[in-house]
């Protein structure tokens, strides 16, 4: 069967699926394997800007379907790993221009060239979520600490099983540890507790992410990011290493530590 | 020690992460199962009309919810205590309970259309005291509401 297959998805929009995608496609590039990364959110392309590949689209995955254009005409090649490719999205059509038979045909066909096959699914539940996850072999749940997001995972999470598809693995993005610490934000325990599925990443809030994706340089890509590298640690996972997770807590104040020694921890 | 400088700290207050795990469980136990908060409380009190026709329980004790291992796995615990041993002034009283549940079965049903917020017609069939009522009510808990309408009757 060769490569795999992994969708990225969410339920909500804007908690950082793309984001994800893109930087899983370039530590899964920088890791040695043979990454395409396909937006699967037709009309709102998003993921070649995310990459910094906005001015290299001449043909999209529209065009792929619809047979006016080949398939390695229509990848993009990445600037700066000669193995990881784009697949942008049409940004002037709709998600029924693409059909779920279509997205297995196209992936099983980059299969046989490629390690992995990175999927954007588009905000939702309907067609476009459907195209994205029906050629999965894997699906990764992206989610922020908070009620509306982990809801619309819940959501998506309930669908994937049923679609037999499951069990995703989970994306905690965007948490903020001081926030925890004081009680004011749901931990990533609180969220495996209410989900119930396995954590792949917790990606801790990182202002150098806005940053990445003005330039149109993914933060993995950046040694300074503590998100950069919790998504590196993302890939590593899903490759199959045994990653431990990094230790997010940053601030130890004198408080803390008066407590900590004061509790005999 | 910790626990006076956790206090003073404000680390013993319960945060607002708490309050959105909650909040989180309840919304979510009600998406699994596809039954409104307000649907289950109808389905609660229709039971308890039901278990009242031959049972006597103590209704303040009554518990009826919904347990979830996980999502694809819930099931209705109900906990209905039984009153065994009534005294003949309770009995009588008892009786009279019955039959005013026996009634309120009837309302119930009305209720239940209530909530789709259409039947001023029905209501006012079932009984025009109730009709009004309601409609006097209508912003407080509709459980509350029930019960206060048998009261009333009993």
């Amino acid at each position: 069967m060769g490569g795999k297959v992994v969708t990225i998805s969410s339920g909500k929009g804007g908690v950082g699926k793309t984001t994800a995608t893109a930087n899983l496609g370039i530590s899964l590039a920088s890791l040695g394997k043979r990454v395409v990364v396909i937006d699967a959110d037709i009309g709102l392309r998003n993921l070649d800007v995310i990459m910094g590949l906005e001015n290299r689209i001449v043909y999209d995955l529209v065009d792929i379907v619809e047979g006016r254009s080949k398939l390695r005409q229509a990848m993009i090649k990445h600037k700066k790993f000669a193995d990881l490719f784009l697949i942008p999205a049409a940004q002037t059509r709709d998600k029924m221009a693409v059909s779920p038979e279509d997205m297995v045909k196209l992936t099983d066909e980059l299969r046989q060239d490629f390690d992995y096959i990175l999927i954007d699914s588009p905000a939702g539940i309907e067609r476009g979520f459907r195209n994205a996850l029906e050629p999965a072999d894997e699906v990764l749940i992206v989610t922020n600490p908070e009620v509306s997001a982990v809801r619309d995972a819940d959501r998506i999470i309930g669908l994937i099983e049923a679609a037999d598809k499951g069990p995703g693995k989970l994306i905690i993005n965007r948490l903020k540890t001081n926030l925890v610490k004081k009680g004011e934000m749901l931990s990533s325990e609180d969220v495996f507790d209410i989900l119930g599925l396995t954590i792949i990443g917790i990606i801790p809030e990182d202002e150098l992410v806005l940053s990445a994706s003005n330039s149109g340089i993914p933060v993995t890509l950046n040694l300074q990011s503590k998100a950069g590298m919790a998504f590196n640690n993302v890939a590593r996972r899903v490759i199959g290493e045994d990653v431990p997770f990094m230790n997010l807590d940053e601030n130890r104040g004198i408080f803390q530590r008066l407590v900590r020694l004061l509790d005999g921890r | 020690m910790t626990n006076l400088l956790s206090r003073l700290f404000g680390r013993g207050k319960k945060g607002s992460g708490a309050t959105a795990k909650d909040r989180l469980r309840f919304v979510l136990q009600h998406d699994r199962i596809n039954l409104p908060p307000e649907r289950m409380e109808e389905m609660k009190r229709e039971i308890l009309a039901v278990i009242v026709k031959y049972l006597v329980v103590d209704k303040d004790r009554v518990e009826i919810d919904l347990e979830q291992r996980d999502r694809s796995h819930s099931k209705l615990v109900a906990e209905i205590p039984v009153v065994i041993n009534t005294p003949p002034s309770a009995a009588n009283s008892v009786n009279q309970s019955v039959s005013a549940a026996d009634g309120s079965d009837a309302n119930g049903a009305n209720k239940g259309v209530d909530t789709d917020g259409n039947d001023d017609a029905q209501d006012g069939d079932a009984e025009d005291d109730d009709a009004g009522k309601e409609t006097e009510d209508a912003q407080t808990e509709q459980r509350e509401n029930g019960e206060e309408t048998k009261d009333a009757k009993a």
